[in-house]
């Protein structure tokens, strides 16, 4: 089977002591440690790896390494794998891909029989019309769609995420990469070297013996330098202001695949040159190869990838390929020279192999091999996405950089070319350079945090580049022969379809991508860009230059989803009580950061049993600030719509916040403790962003008030003791503070010891619509209190009762939810509120506009609503419209049903012409069925008197 | 991921900070016309060139301050220590 394995080579990566098979479509294939499945597969014989995404014509490998467009297979529950990437693995499952029934008989193939009109714009022009039938059309379509079969039953898999801070990110480890890095760690910079694949060397990996002892040596001095870390099998995928770079670890002991984020000082771009392919009939048969393949498949792994060869070349590359082959045995029939006028016009021969070639002098030459070596793309993309337009030379047939970055230096062959020690030279230089600037930047960045740190010394200067050029070899302008080809392997968009693309007038090259899908696989135009921009500049008869090209956007390799979602480093928040919840057969809820008890198996019972007895409630995630300073009514009076300055020591009042737009941000009440301490209670989502609103107007528009505030939500657990035995229970564990209705009325809160634990807070508040008090307890003592209370209240009936409950007795209440009974638009008046508003402050947050508002007649109420059959609860969000027609008039914001009351209770937003107590409202349920509520007098359902609260 | 100058902190990564919006004084909330108010609320000039911006260091120091970024080159020019009476849009 493994025929096609050659002798040792000298520079091979394979160990031939270990031998490993896998199977490739079921059939077994032998391979050594090193190989990759492409190696592997073509040291036995196999040829045609794939499927051309349009036409289903056999493909074989092309370009052999990680930008392979032909190289897309299955391995086991992973699709859309790099084989000529991917190292072998033992036992691995490799199957082809987007083939059906299999790889060698793929009856979409007749797609090619009738490739004349699949051309650039058939799916637009053929599915347009008529629209009704594109569901049926995007069905057949989505059969033919290329890629691997996802898995769903897959197990999740772990991806982490880094952060980094190095002095120099260098992208790209052949010898420049390398010796920029080893100059720069050597001026002592931290750096990180970025290698793109499995090992440190780049194009010398495939080179000759001198090529192979520099990449020794550098490695070498690379991998003992401690200054360095090196990163395989690794990419710089994108690069972002102040050199924020991703890069996607592919790589990596634990992760199916990590992204570290890196902040770099300085960015040394060294990703070298991706070889071109060249484009003329036939160029996509099996067989067909760029002269950097085959120098891989015979030098790095010793695979023999034909038997007799054709090489075109026009470059030193091409003339090292043609030497490779001869020294392995593999029959030279032909090196067609293009220096010396040499072309190629056709590959010849079946659709599974290349069988000869014709060239441009009328012969026929038989060949299984046909290798290209017509010159260089440069990949630009981290210059493009540093603000740079590279522009082409016409000698060196390739785009070069067109300025100098402060913080991005290129070096290798992006930046020229040359010997090896001007190679080495150029980078050396820039690895210094680098060094220097990143030590500016350093110096810079601790003066900046002159409070957190003292700078040393004067800021160094900032070194110029006076690096000196590297030569540009000159290369001969190769993009298509005189015959049409393929250019984008991955769409499947011959240079024929560019030529009549730009004929119907898609002649820009943004639109000419977008119109044809050229560039726009899965290369990303690593290999097809400069084809592409080539084959339309010579249709509109205009130079490259004048052409342009596309622009080079991230990621410069894919990243996983997994890897972009990653760890998510956002802390889950629980309450002290926490533990008793779940020895409890809580069902808990996600509310933010916080995990919350949603109920405890039946919230009907436990809202009966609240309103019968007596409940207790984990309120902990409810926003607390504590509010210190001789002006604190001024911020509160500045803060709520509603005045402040009057309230006294022990009492509390209710208050709603609005933005400067009048839009409601938040309510809650707030208690004074003393003199000059407050306590201000938000909504549990508000927390956060209160204290920031809070502190916005102490730091901004009042800076001369005294005012200290101090977040404490985490500090106190809270629970709400609610129902009519709530005050003989709380009154079991306090003795401090007298509770009776006359010395501890409604709205006012005491400082107390509760179950032993002093310094408690206790308000008599709740959002139950019952006696209750609410209980703040230092967080350490928090589940000590819950217990107490159960264990004291026990012959009460006392039971636990979670946000469910609370919720529906709320909504029994008719107490709003700021966020849910309100939205973005919703300004205070809105609310049945108004009253609240104090137009006779002198300033509060968003006055004018709840001035305006309280004038406007067209804002929409929020009301209680009942529905006419008591068994219906409308979904949360269900539409109100006139009755007969579609106008909406308003919605469902709040629905339940009461196991109080036994019916069907909501709240909603409606119109003003629908918001009078009695109007009749038509609902239309999310099954379209409509049904008739009415708008009721009060916004509580229940107790609107609220005698039970103030009991 | 732009760096953004606190006074405080030093740079630090844009989300560490939370953007509040182009800096400008508050109108009177007893004299603004509606048209004053709603520009104050809406309107932001935009410029190509120098703005005048606030961030607020909310996972360090916490303070509001006002920085001058360059819109053309995402480049801080200026960021000077909190507390000068600044706009409070939010």
């Amino acid at each position: 089977m493994t025929a096609n394995r050659l002798p040792a080579q000298p520079g091979e990566y394979i160990d031939r002591s270990k031998p490993i098979s896998f199977t490739w479509n079921g059939e077994p294939i032998q391979g050594f440690e090193g190989d990759t499945i492409a190696s592997a597969l073509t040291a036995n014989g196999v040829r045609v790896v794939a499927r051309s995404m349009k036409y289903h014509r056999p493909r074989g490998y092309l370009t052999n390494d990680f930008w392979d467009p032909n190289s897309f297979v299955q391995v086991g529950d992973d699709p859309n794998v790099r084989s000529a990437h991917r190292l072998a693995e033992a036992n691995m499952a490799v199957e082809a891909q987007n083939v059906w029934p299999s790889l060698e008989r793929d009856i979409r193939a007749a797609n090619g029989l009738v490739s004349r009109f699949l051309t650039a714009g058939f799916y637009y022009k053929t599915f347009i019309k008529p629209q009704r039938l594109w569901p049926a059309y995007a069905k057949v379509l989505s059969t033919f769609a290329p890629g691997g079969t996802v898995d769903l039953d897959t197990p999740h898999r772990y991806h982490d995420k880094r952060y980094a801070h190095p002095d120099v990110v260098v992208a790209g480890g052949g010898p420049a990469g390398m010796a920029a890095a080893l100059a720069a760690a050597d001026e002592g910079a931290s750096v990180m070297l970025v290698e793109h694949g499995h090992q440190l060397g780049g194009h010398l990996l495939w080179g000759d013996v001198n090529d192979r002892m520099l990449a020794d040596e550098l490695r070498s001095r690379v991998e003992s330098h401690d200054g360095i870390e090196v990163l395989l099998d690794s990419t710089v995928t994108g690069r972002y202001d102040d050199n924020w770079t991703a890069i996607v670890q592919r790589s990596h002991p634990i992760a199916v695949e990590r992204l570290i984020k890196a902040r770099a000082k300085m960015l040394v771009v060294a990703a070298g040159l991706i070889e071109r392919p060249y484009v003329f009939a036939g160029n996509d048969k099996p067989g067909v190869m760029t002269s950097g393949a085959v120098r891989r498949f015979v030098n790095m792994y010793a695979a023999r990838p034909g038997t007799r060869a054709v090489v075109f070349t026009s470059n030193d590359d091409g003339d090292a390929a043609a030497e490779d082959l001869a020294r392995v045995g593999i029959e030279l029939a032909r090196v067609v020279d293009a220096r010396t006028g040499g072309n190629i016009v056709a590959a010849k021969g079946g659709a599974k192999s290349v069988e000869g070639v014709e060239l441009a002098d009328g012969s026929t030459v038989d060949c299984d091999l046909l290798v290209t070596a017509v010159g260089w793309t440069a990949p630009t993309s981290l210059l493009n996405m540093s603000g740079d337009r590279p522009v082409y030379d016409e000698l060196a047939a390739r785009f070069f950089p067109s300025r100098d970055i402060d913080t991005v230096l290129t070096t290798g062959g992006m930046a020229g070319d040359g010997s090896h020690e001007e190679l080495v030279a150029h980078a050396t230089a820039t690895g210094r350079l680098a060094a220097g600037r990143a030590a500016v930047t350093t110096h810079r960045l601790q003066a900046a945090t002159a409070r957190a740190a003292a700078v040393s010394g004067a800021e160094p200067a900032w070194p110029s580049d006076d690096r000196s050029a590297l030569p540009r070899h000159p290369q001969r302008e190769l993009f298509r022969s005189t015959t049409h080809g393929i250019v984008d392997y991955s769409e499947d968009v011959g240079s024929k379809d560019l030529v009549a693309a730009a004929k119907e007038g898609y002649d820009s090259v943004e639109l000419l991508k977008r119109y044809t899908t050229a560039t726009m696989g899965p290369s990303q135009g690593k290999l097809e860009t400069v084809n592409t921009v080539a084959v339309l500049a010579e249709a509109r008869g205009e130079t490259i230059e004048e052409v342009g090209t596309t622009v080079w956007r991230p990621p410069y390799a894919p990243i996983t989803l997994g890897a972009l979602g990653g760890r998510v480093f956002e802390p889950v928040r629980v309450s002290s009580i926490q533990p008793w919840h779940e020895a409890n057969g809580v069902t808990t809820i996600l509310a933010g950061q916080w995990i919350r008890p949603e109920h405890y198996g039946d919230p009907a019972a436990e809202v009966r049993n609240t309103r019968e007895n007596v409940g207790i409630t984990d309120v902990t995630p409810l926003g607390k600030l504590d509010l210190q300073g001789p002006d604190v009514p001024k911020l509160l009076s500045q803060l709520y719509t509603n005045k402040w300055m009057k309230l006294g020591v022990g009492n509390v009042r209710y208050g709603i916040m609005c933005a400067e737009d009048g839009v409601v941000l938040d309510d809650g009440v707030t208690g004074r403790l003393g003199d000059e301490h407050y306590l201000m209670t938000t909504t549990s989502s508000g927390a956060g962003a209160i204290w920031e609103w809070a502190e916005n107007w102490l730091q901004t528009e009042h800076p001369e008030w005294q005012v200290h505030v101090t977040p404490v939500t985490t500090g106190f657990t809270s629970i709400n003791v609610a129902g009519p035995k709530s005050r003989e229970l709380v009154s079991r564990l306090v003795d401090d503070v007298d509770l009776s209705p006359e010395a501890f009325a409604y709205m006012q809160v005491r400082t107390g010891t509760v179950a032993g634990v002093p310094n408690c807070f206790m308000w008599r508040i709740g959002f139950t619509g019952e006696l209750s008090f609410e209980l703040h307890v230092p967080s350490g003592h928090g589940l000590h209190v819950w217990e107490s209370l159960l264990e004291a209240g026990a012959d009460l009936g006392v039971k636990a009762f979670g946000l469910e409950a609370q919720r529906i007795m709320r909504l029994e209440k008719g107490h709003f939810i700021v966020g849910q009974d309100t939205d973005g638009l919703t300004k205070a008046p809105s609310t049945g509120m108004g009253a609240l508003i104090k137009l006779d402050k002198d300033d509060f947050a968003g006055k004018p506009e709840l001035e305006w508002a309280l004038q406007d007649q067209s804002l929409p109420h929020v009301v209680a609503i009942q529905t006419t059959d008591p068994r219906i609860v409308p979904e949360e969000a269900s539409q109100i419209v006139r009755a007969g027609t579609n106008e909406i008039l308003g919605r469902i914001t709040s629905s339940r049903m009461s196991p109080t009351l036994n019916r069907s209770i909501c709240l909603g937003q409606v119109a003003p012409e629908v918001a009078a107590a009695g109007s009749e409202l038509t609902v239309v349920l999310t099954t379209g069925e409509r049904i008739t509520a009415r708008v009721m007098e009060h916004h509580a359902h229940f107790d609107p008197e609220g005698e039970r609260l103030r009991g | 991921m732009l760096l953004v100058p606190c006074p405080n902190c030093g740079p630090r990564n844009a989300s560490d900070l939370r953007y509040v919006g182009e800096a400008g004084p508050r109108p009177d909330p007893n004299t603004a016309t509606e048209a004053e108010w709603r520009s104050y609320l809406y309107i932001e000039d935009n410029p190509a060139g120098l703005l005048r911006e606030t961030w607020y260091c909310r996972a360090g120091c916490r303070r509001y301050f006002v920085a001058e970024r360059d819109t053309t080159s995402n480049e801080f020019v200026n960021s000077p220590l909190p507390g000068n009476k600044i706009g409070g849009k939010a």
